[in-house]
């Protein structure tokens, strides 16, 4: 199970990666493993407002449905176009290609409440 | 032999391979089972173009057995058991006194007086202890062999040419839905040809302790001709395509067979009284309170089990089993629907739809099963 250590988690098994006022955010490969294989991925379009703990999206595997929660609150400024036509990304390359929106924060500060490599990890212990 | 602890799930004979082949692992009616080895899509995918293997020694195997045994059958389920000839298999259901389904099974009859009963495996305690109820008076003994098999199931269109050199027995000599006692790589079994995914396949009952020969055998054999392990997240997928009603979604308490479009296995014409059959034949009479729909979606979002199926905005119906199918390329379902909804919907084709979590999703009906393999059954 890969938890790459520069980026942060949240408690919802979203990865975010904040540079220069943005945020690349995607699900953990603990998500995808336990999701299965994706088959749609539903995220909001350029322009959107998202909240921080508030759903703004949703994955469809073979088996289930989850939410996708904003890590942050902001502005989506893109999402991930390759997404659409191969969710399958998620699966394959979670922390890459299988990104799924940009949001740019809304304020400057660093966003509160995200947790280090070493917390998620613990996290994802106890889920199993 | 240990009594199982009803906290912790029980484990199949093939445990071990399982754990070495990585699959991951989930618990399902109290077992503990492989969900998938790798990608459930390709597993699907395997199954429908060459093969796949399958634990499911999790379902429940009775021995119903003596010379009261037909009678017994004939009296405890709603089929005609006593005009299976041996060798034979049958596609049956146990019903309670009013109708409902306690669960639906596969009897093989391997001799005159000998019944192996396939049941789910969460339902096979209660299956069991209606079994034994019914049976009381008849000569007749039930006996849970569950513990004492694995079933290893290998399907799909390259599953013969798998198996056959491995089997003591010409597999042509054995037809749809017939089952024969056989020896596959040295092991004596029950080799039987039924499954659950719409592909030609066989279901091998194996004594537990060559449960772990048995697989390797066939996984060795079959590698090369594209044989894959194959979970039950694909397992539920190639049965939803196939159109194959499953227990707990399409099938319950609530439900008679005549709801659920299978009147054809309740046999009101058989000699003598059996379980249920006031109410059955009540229900053939009577119109259809719900009839099951194939419903193919029309978005990406899929529709599950429980949602709520709308016509022209009202609700008129509920998802009984849902999925992406990986054959289609879209979303299917089975629903049960208001009788009115399942003619006249398909004539507009229009105002159907499902409530995906709060949106209304457009679906329209389509013919059951949602998958038929061209090639013809033995």
């Amino acid at each position: 199970m890969s938890i790459p250590e520069n980026l942060m988690y949240t408690a919802e098994h979203e990865w975010v990666a904040i540079d220069g006022g943005v945020a690349s955010v995607g699900i953990t490969d603990f998500a995808q493993s336990a999701l299965g294989d994706v088959v749609y991925v539903s995220v909001p379009a350029a322009g959107a407002d998202v909240t921080a703990g508030e759903p703004c999206g949703e994955v469809e595997s073979t088996k289930s449905v989850s939410d996708i929660y904003s890590p942050v609150d902001g502005e989506v400024i893109e999402s991930n176009p390759e997404i659409d036509d191969d969710p399958g990304l998620v699966n394959t390359d979670p922390y890459g290609a299988g990104w799924l929106v940009r949001i740019r924060l809304a304020d400057d500060a660093e966003p509160a409440g995200l947790l280090s490599a070493e917390e998620y990890t613990a996290l994802t212990k106890e889920a199993e | 032999m240990t009594t199982p602890d009803p906290a912790k799930p029980r484990e199949t004979p093939l445990r071990g391979v399982h754990e070495q082949l990585g699959a991951s692992m989930t618990e399902f009616a109290g077992w503990l089972m492989p969900l998938r080895y790798r990608s459930e899509t390709a597993e699907h995918q395997a199954v429908r173009t060459a093969a796949g293997l399958f634990d499911l020694s999790h379902m429940g195997e009775i021995s119903v057995r003596g010379p009261g045994a037909a009678a017994a059958l004939d009296y405890a389920l709603v089929g005609e058991l006593s005009a299976v000839p041996p060798g034979r298999a049958r596609y049956t259901m146990i019903c309670a006194a009013d109708g409902g389904i306690l669960d639906d099974l596969i009897v093989y009859r391997l001799a005159g007086q000998e019944f192996l009963i396939v049941a789910n495996a969460a339902n096979s305690g209660v299956v069991l202890a209606a079994l034994g109820e019914r049976v009381a008076g008849h000569d007749a003994e039930v006996t849970d062999q569950t513990a004492g098999y694995a079933l290893i199931a290998i399907q799909g269109p390259a599953a013969a040419g798998i198996l056959g050199p491995l089997a003591s027995v010409p597999l042509d000599g054995i037809r749809y839905y017939a089952s024969q006692p056989a020896t596959v790589a040295g092991r004596d079994i029950l080799l039987a040809r039924t499954g659950y995914t719409g592909e030609d396949g066989f279901e091998l009952f194996t004594p537990a302790q060559d449960a772990e020969h048995v697989w390797s055998a066939l996984a060795g054999a079959g590698a090369a001709a594209g044989l894959v392990p194959a979970g039950l997240a694909a397992r539920d997928t190639l049965r939803l395509e196939a159109g194959m009603p499953l227990y707990g979604h399409e099938l319950g308490p609530a439900v008679t067979p005549f709801d659920a479009g299978l009147g054809r296995v309740v046999k009101l014409g058989k000699p003598g009284d059996f379980v249920g059959r006031d109410a059955l034949a009540a229900a053939a009479q009577a119109a259809p309170r719900q009839v099951l729909v194939g419903l193919l979606g029309g978005s990406r979002r899929v529709p599950r089990h429980g949602y709520p199926v709308l016509w022209n905005g009202q609700r008129a119906g509920e998802v009984t089993s849902g999925a992406p199918s990986p054959t289609l390329g879209v979303p299917i379902a089975m629903a049960y629907v208001e009788p009115a909804v399942a003619s006249a919907a398909g004539d507009a084709g229009s105002g159907l739809a499902v409530d995906v979590r709060g949106r209304a999703e457009p679906a329209r009906l389509t013919p059951l099963p949602f998958y038929h393999r061209t090639s013809s059954r033995t």
